[in-house]
């Protein structure tokens, strides 16, 4: 190569193939370089050596390697093509056969196979014949500076001026400010639609209740059997939803609040604290199942050691010390619901939980 | 132009011929494509292994467009209760939502249904790979700097719809596993002061799980995200072209010139053949191994959760800042919570990220280079860049490390408790740490490079001098091998010094000291004299050739 203005390469030209002249430096110039900032130029710098002499493939000098490459990229071809005949084949002759998973994993993998063998057999011999047998050497081609050539700025320029003054944007201030804040209003009444999203009721009421209330009963997750207190034993634990929650509409939405996990556990193990002494019953106990941290179901319960741990985040809370958190990212104990028996010896709770359950939010208090 | 020469530059295509002559000239007079052509066909692309990385996330994007619309014309996003009634007997006669119940007929019941969605899975996976991958080398060779910071900034975007798209995608089966997720996210935003309970609210049509969030999803999934993936995707090729790729440095390659392959035809054929080989490999994996089995998970319910909980991994570090917040996190003013615990993790995120997409930015302030550059860097030739990279990769990867905290308590028999507050701890010095050690290595490897540029190579030749003196022989390097060492930017820490005013700003004084904590230490690189030298006299030791000549006088 050589120094720029020598006219090796010019612009329009077709890429000049390296490695013709080897062993000269190559050094270009831009006109608009910039500002090096705080790089150090160096002004004694090593030359670059230029480009190192180019050395032919086997492919270049032996025609029997030529013609052993020309052969393996058209059996890489041919072969793409038994693959996909072979994937059309394999969707004919292996159909899904109800109710026998083998025959799904069968139509799977020779599909797939048959279509891998197709993609790949175009690729790798696109690839091999790229390498092998197209022009080998590499080829150069200049750079120039990203931005516009000066009289190319210049005219941009100008045709914003001239906008601006044919328009009269920057002079009739009046038109231009009401039309930028016509501009800045159109899109609200776009995002007040938004507001039907959600049904026009309040966000936050429905949090702070949920299907619990005096007297509903407490039933096995998912069957909805109602539970005798005398069926909970002593290191138990049940997986609880309130009674009719599985005729509701709404199922899924009642049972991310009211999910309960129910335990029993030695009453002389539970500290209960003051106002929640008759909330369990006989060292039964039921607290929310939703996680106060963001409200996975906090599902694993240690019988040993009491602890409930929350298998998502790995919050953890001690259910003699009424569901405090001993370890993990959850800040507030799992709400406890209050539970008796009713005359049938079924457990039933006595109210709905004294506070909103599962995952924080802002007006929580409110 | 005159007619005359219209008529000259048409005839060869009428006269060269043939049906391929006569459509060229067809389409071209209709579309004047052929400036087009002109224009690229012929246009140089540098090679290299890791230029590959962002052509893999193209094709999987490809792959994943023609495999998630084959999806579509199977899938219904509706929560509307139905009861399977498939093929898959142990799900038969459970309720699950309409999207569920086609999700399982589309793996089940349509021939190749299942290969579609696991290559489309498998596909959207190595699509988030490849970007990450890219995205790292881009930033470990600067070559995110003039004139490319703001197709960087592009490609952060690209990255984080990836992301998006990855995280709506996930949810739409409504199986238990992405329920759980959404459970996660829903709790997540109630969590955000003020607007929380009123996003959530609007995001999932009333209260969680509603009716309306897989659908809502979907038209994320299938519109909205991919129509600005594939305009940001546009406008980052645009910018590729009008850049040119950057190169690394080599014998003959200048900031001034690109050298490698034309598009016609070598790159095309090995891009083309690329593409296939990466769809090849996505449909060999896919139907070599499940991806997500929905049927093992069965549907949402609020209620069951299975331990070892995790998200596809791409979500990890997010998932990973939730679980590594201490207990106790939080606090109330008034009536209001402030939910610490969900603020802190999400505004630790928010500045990892931003960092990320700011980078290019703060680095061309440090530097004030206004230069472009072409030359991709070596990690080394930019130690502080480095570090701080492999600072970023590490508090990434504990991140990510803590979402399988329960995963790695379990699986090597240690305590969770233990696992977590090892994996805090990390978070704050493994970064430390890592840059600390990174830019030693760099440094290290930088005075290598000299010496070895100077001095040449050892050659493990022992001779004896006639003085009696042994020595070993250095191989010296070619011009051509040494120019990669020596050929690198290299900056001298900014000195503060007044403006026109008499003032020093306080601009300026941060720009100081980043530049000093950037340049403070610095290997400059060979000079032509020093390198005259090292052949001179001076350098006896260096190289036995020259000394031994020099003995011979």
């Amino acid at each position: 190569m050589a120094q720029h203005g020598e006219g090796v390469i010019a612009p329009e030209d077709d890429a000049v193939h390296g490695g013709t002249t080897t062993g000269t430096a190559v050094e270009v110039a831009h006109e608009n370089a910039g500002s090096p900032g705080t790089a150090v130029v160096p002004t004694d710098g090593v030359q670059n050596p230029g480009f190192p002499p180019h050395y032919p493939r086997r492919t270049d000098v032996d025609p029997k390697k030529d013609a052993r490459a020309e052969r393996q990229v058209s059996i890489l071809f041919y072969l793409s093509i038994v693959g996909s005949i072979f994937a059309v084949a394999a969707y004919i002759a292996f159909p899904i056969l109800p109710g026998d998973p083998g025959s799904i994993r069968t139509n799977n993998l020779l599909l797939g196979l048959g279509i891998t063998l197709g993609l790949l057999g175009i690729g790798i011999g696109a690839v091999h014949w790229a390498k092998q047998l197209m022009r080998g050497d590499e080829s150069v081609e200049l750079r120039h500076p990203t931005r516009g050539k000066e009289e190319t700025r210049e005219r941009a320029v100008e045709i914003f001026k001239l906008g601006n003054e044919e328009s009269g944007i920057g002079r009739r201030s009046v038109i231009r400010n009401s039309l930028i804040g016509a501009l800045v209003l159109t899109p609200i009444p776009a995002v007040a639609l938004f507001r039907g999203l959600a049904p026009a009721s309040d966000p936050i009421k429905p949090l702070q209740h949920t299907m619990w209330a005096k007297g509903t009963r407490l039933t096995r997750d998912p069957t909805g059997a109602p539970i005798k207190a005398s069926d909970v034993t002593l290191g138990s634990a049940f997986h609880v939803i309130p009674e009719g929650l599985n005729d509701k509409t709404d199922l899924l939405e009642e049972k991310a609040k009211a999910a309960v996990l129910l335990m029993r556990l030695r009453p002389e193990d539970l500290h209960v604290s003051a106002g929640r002494e008759n909330w369990n019953y006989d060292g039964i106990v039921a607290y929310s199942k939703i996680c106060t941290h963001v409200g996975c179901p906090v599902a694993l319960y240690e019988q040993q050691t009491h602890h409930l741990l929350c298998p998502c985040h790995q919050s953890q809370f001690d259910i003699t010390h009424e569901a405090k958190v001993i370890f993990g990212p959850a800040r507030r104990p799992l709400p406890q619901l209050p539970i008796t028996v009713d005359s049938e010896g079924y457990l039933v709770a006595r109210s709905d939980f004294h506070e909103p359950v599962g995952p924080d939010f802002w007006e929580r208090e409110l | 132009m005159s007619s005359a020469t219209q008529e000259r530059a048409t005839a060869p295509a009428r006269r060269s011929g043939g049906f391929t002559g006569a459509a060229a000239n067809y389409i071209d007079e209709r579309t004047s494509i052929s400036g087009l052509v002109k224009e690229l066909g012929r246009k140089i692309f540098p090679d290299h292994w890791s230029f590959m990385l962002g052509e893999v996330a193209l094709y999987s994007f490809v792959v994943i467009i023609l495999t998630g619309t084959f999806l579509t014309f199977f899938f219904q996003a509706s929560m509307a209760e139905v009861t399977y009634d498939g093929s898959y007997l142990p799900l038969k006669g459970i309720d699950m939502s309409a999207a569920m119940n086609s999700t399982l007929h589309i793996s089940f019941d349509i021939r190749g249904g299942l290969l579609m969605r696991q290559v489309h899975h498998w596909a959207a996976l190595l699509f988030i790979a490849s970007i990450g991958l890219h995205m790292l080398r881009i930033f470990f060779t600067g070559a995110f700097r003039k004139p490319r910071e703001l197709n960087w900034f592009i490609g952060f975007v690209l990255f984080i719809l990836a992301l998006g798209e990855g995280f709506t995608g996930y949810s739409l089966p409504d199986d238990l596993l992405s329920g759980n997720g959404l459970r996660i996210i829903d709790g997540l935003i109630k969590g955000l002061p003020i607007v929380g309970t009123w996003i959530s609210y609007l995001l999932f049509g009333g209260e969680f799980p509603g009716t309306a969030i897989v659908g809502r999803l979907y038209t994320l999934h299938i519109l909205l995200l991919p129509a600005i993936l594939v305009a940001a995707l546009g406008a980052h090729m645009v910018l590729l072209i009008i850049n040119k790729h950057t190169q690394f440095a080599g014998p003959g390659k200048t900031n001034d010139n690109v050298v490698g392959v034309p598009i016609m035809p070598v790159f095309a054929a090995k891009a083309g053949g690329f593409f296939f080989i990466v769809f090849g490999v996505i449909v060999l994996i896919a139907s070599l191994f499940t991806i997500n089995p929905i049927w093992t998970y069965g549907p949402y319910d609020p209620s069951p959760v299975s331990a070892g909980t995790q998200p596809d991994w791409y979500i990890g570090f997010a998932d990973g800042a939730l679980r590594l917040v201490p207990s106790d996190w939080g606090f109330m003013i008034g009536p209001w919570t402030f939910s610490l615990n969900i603020i802190a993790p999400v505004l630790v995120l928010v500045v990892f990220i931003a960092l990320v997409a700011f980078y290019p930015f703060i680095e061309a302030w440090i530097t004030g280079d206004k230069r472009e550059h072409h030359i991709a860097d070596r990690p080394r030739n930019a130690p502080t860049r480095t570090a701080i990279g492999a600072a970023g990769v590490t508090f990434y990867a504990v991140l990510w490390g803590a979402a399988s905290s329960d995963l790695v308590a379990t699986h090597f028999k240690l305590s969770i408790e233990g696992v977590i507050v090892t994996l805090q701890y990390t978070l704050i010095l493994g970064p430390i740490v890592a840059y600390l050690v990174t830019k030693r290595i760099c440094l290290g490897l930088q005075k290598k490079d000299r010496e070895i540029a100077l001095h040449g190579y050892e050659s493990g030749r022992i001779v004896r001098l006639p003085g009696g003196e042994y020595i070993e022989v250095h191989e010296q390097l070619t011009d051509y091998e040494r120019w990669r060492l020596v050929s690198f930017d290299s900056y001298a820490p900014l000195m503060v010094r007044p403006n026109a005013r008499g003032r020093i700003t306080a601009a300026q004084r941060t720009r100081a000291a980043l530049s000093n904590w950037f340049f403070e230490d610095r290997i400059a690189p060979v000079t032509a004299t020093e390198l005259h030298h090292s052949h001179g006299p001076e350098a006896i030791h260096g190289s036995a050739e020259p000394a031994a000549a020099e003995l011979e006088k």
